[in-house]
């Protein structure tokens, strides 16, 4: 039975049929439903779409924002709030530089340059062909193994710009 | 399930245990030298030797010294290999049976770094496998929420929490008990207990590991909160930045529901309490509490002004106890060993352990703990190493963005809320970044608040404009076009911005910068020009 709670009632959201009868909005659908399209699950609904999707785009907003039965202003508000969440499309690969403290002191700051010089773009963007997204992290809690990169999601310890440049060229290379 | 099942749980996991146990940390850090190819290669040497019957290769968390990983331990012999390769699993498995391995790094478990550590929070990190709930059980796991239920009343639970003298391990250091004391006041007949693991000062990885490692110790905490203030449900909020840690949580709660530890009558009493798991989104600013209610209610995370408190109007207006991980990790051990065991570690007024997350210029990085009241010196230069190629350690830093850095010249500060305070930093999460001497501390100051106007949410404009001007003028410092005045300046908006800021963050933006002025003040003079 569930806990009694106050949180406001689940009169909100419905299933609401995204036209394109992509299968991914199937998945996403089963995720605001397990969380009975409750306002709060918003933050999951956006983390779940762009782990499906790898970008939020607005025709995506608007349709979680539908179901919700959220303004589209607060999905909005949300998506571009968090640092997470991209309303752009990513490139093929990831490089991400870890800026966190321990990176720094150790010379992140240089790896960042290096990255930037190779992929010829500053973090946040992506190269024109499409291939690599480069951007900068906070802290990822690597710290003992600092400075830290993550390639296509692993985490690299103890980089170098020669590395770095070594992996980037085989990643553009790719 | 009662206490009679919950031994014999544990009872039987310990029979099923062989007698040499090959722990190798699966950690983020460990996995990112590809410590899961080790543990698959250890298993397969097993295999090849033939030892199944006798040695297990068991995953477990954290092992303390993260910058030698991957780490591999061998129970109940003790032996320490650092630095392994996939390739050497089987020079692993050859050292078992007595054969001289030379090519392995050994570590040495008697060296200060390990020798100087006492562990609370830390108990069974890099001894029990996380992901497998009869492993914490069998390390006499959930007998304290047992005991708690069974043996206590809800205020003997807050009385033994206030009696401890426990502190919130967050960073700023408020009294538990009494947090605990006024939720469980609070009228109100729904109630939240919070977990907040939004770890997001850079350089501070303790929760991470606290979660990765042993994720049931900080449930079973939740658990007991919960009885005491008499909640019946709870949020763990980690950070989008752990996936390893999010997994492990989530397996937790899963085997924990399933073996009845969570859900309704636990141990066949009236308490019930579920767990549900919030996964953030990359905004520092959810470390601050009211901001991380509105983020767990699905909002953008921005702080609200305090009163009311969380504990009186929290999560959907409900009285909300609030506390972090570490804080939440310390609480089985409290009621299992009693107030006066726990309240016998420490000074005065900080009692118990405080896990560090040690990084930077220094030879021996890695997490530890520590009693509290311990110095800087011994942390840096005993448990450290000290600099990696010798010579003189400048500062260390500790708080993150809300903290200082603290010089050399006062490194025999004992480490505890109010001596660190003193001194013009904070005891912080938890973070502590060691600076050589070629760290230029205008830099750091500049790099601290880059990342505070960064992370400011804009709500309130002491924060979201006084921090973008502070960087404007750290930068025009930085690069040696600034005068006097401008440091006049500098020094005025710091007091502004922390004086008028509504939250923790810009309240303690401009730390970094005072405290780097003052100490330091010789590395801005050498960057300005005459007026």
């Amino acid at each position: 039975m569930a806990t009694p709670t106050s949180k406001p009632a689940a009169t909100a959201g419905t299933n609401i049929k995204h036209p394109s009868g992509d299968n991914r909005f199937k998945i996403l659908e089963a995720t605001m439903k397990r969380n009975q399209y409750q306002a709060d699950a918003l933050i999951e609904v956006l983390h779940k779409a762009q782990e499906l999707f790898g970008f939020l785009s607005h025709d995506l907003l608007l349709h979680i924002a539908h179901s919700l039965k959220l303004p589209l202003s607060r999905v909005y508000g949300v998506a571009t709030f968090y640092h997470f969440f991209t309303l752009e499309p990513q490139g093929e690969h990831s490089c991400v530089i870890c800026l966190g403290t321990a990176c720094y002191v150790k010379g992140a700051a240089v790896l960042l340059a290096a990255a930037e010089h190779e992929l010829g773009i500053m973090p946040g963007a992506t190269t024109a062909d499409g291939q690599v997204s480069l951007s900068s992290a906070r802290c990822l809690g690597a710290c003992a193994i600092a400075p830290v990169a993550v390639l296509d999601g692993d985490i690299n310890g103890q980089m170098t710009v020669e590395r770095i440049t070594a992996r980037l060229v085989a990643l553009l290379g790719s | 399930m009662d206490l009679a099942e919950l031994q014999r749980l544990g009872e039987q996991h310990r029979a099923t245990r062989k007698s040499i146990r090959i722990h190798c940390c699966t950690a983020s850090g460990c996995q990112a030298s590809s410590s899961l190819l080790l543990k698959q290669r250890l298993d397969e040497a097993v295999s090849a030797a033939g030892l199944n019957d006798t040695v297990q290769v068991v995953s477990v968390g954290c092992l303390s010294l993260c910058g030698a990983g991957p780490l591999v331990e061998i129970q109940p012999d003790g032996l320490i290999f650092e630095h392994l390769t996939p390739d050497d699993a089987p020079a692993v498995v050859a050292a078992l049976q007595g054969e001289a391995v030379p090519q392995l790094q050994r570590g040495d478990p008697h060296s200060s770094f390990y020798a100087r550590q006492l562990h609370i929070v830390g108990r069974n990190c890099g001894k029990i496998d996380p992901e497998q709930i009869d492993e914490y059980i069998a390390a006499d796991g959930y007998q304290a929420l047992h005991k708690a239920i069974h043996e206590l009343t809800p205020a003997e639970v807050v009385d033994q929490i206030t009696c401890s003298g426990l502190r919130g391990r967050g960073g700023a250091g408020y009294p538990t008990g009494l947090k605990w004391a006024t939720v469980a006041k609070s009228p109100g007949s729904v109630k939240y207990v919070v977990c907040n693991g939004d770890e997001g000062d850079p350089g501070a990885y303790m929760d991470r590991s606290v979660l990765e490692s042993d994720p049931h110790l900080v449930l079973e905490g939740m658990a007991i909160a919960a009885y005491a203030i008499g909640a019946t449900e709870g949020f763990v909020y980690v950070r989008g930045e752990y996936p390893l840690a999010i997994r492990r949580m989530e397996i937790a709660i899963r085997q924990a529901r399933k073996a009845g530890l969570l859900g309704s009558q636990l141990f066949e009493s009236t308490f019930d309490f579920k767990v549900e798991i919030r996964i953030g989104a990359g905004a520092f600013v959810c470390g601050e509490e009211t901001a991380l209610m509105a983020s767990i209610e699905g909002r953008r995370g921005t702080p609200r002004p305090r009163p009311p408190y969380p504990a009186e109007s929290g999560l959907w207006g409900c009285p909300t106890l609030i506390n972090n991980v570490e804080t939440f990790a310390n609480i089985s051990a409290i009621i299992q060993h009693g107030a006066d065991w726990f309240s016998g570690i420490g000074t005065e007024k900080s009692k118990g352990t405080k896990v560090f997350a040690l990084a930077g210029d220094i030879r021996n990085t890695g997490l530890i703990e520590v009693p509290m009241g311990i110095t800087l010196r011994e942390i840096v230069e005993d448990l450290g190493g000290g600099l990696p190629n010798g010579g003189q350690i400048k500062a260390v830093q500790t708080g993150g963005p809300s903290g200082g850095c603290i010089p050399a010249a006062l490194f025999d500060t004992p480490v505890d809320y109010e001596s660190l305070t003193k001194v013009g930093s904070i005891m912080g999460s938890g973070g502590m970044i060691v600076m050589g001497p070629e760290t230029s501390m205008v830099d750091v100051a500049r790099y601290f608040m880059d990342f505070c106007k960064d992370e400011s949410c804009g709500k309130c404009i002491p924060c979201r404009v006084g921090t973008v001007q502070m960087y404007q003028l750290l930068t025009k410092i930085r690069a040696g076009q600034a005068t006097n005045t401008d440091i006049e300046l500098l020094k005025s908006l710091c007091q502004l911005v922390r004086e008028t800021s509504l939250c923790g963050l810009g309240q303690s933006a401009p730390n970094p910068v005072l405290s780097t002025l003052r100490y330091f003040s010789e590395e801005y003079i050498a960057l300005v020009q005459a007026d």
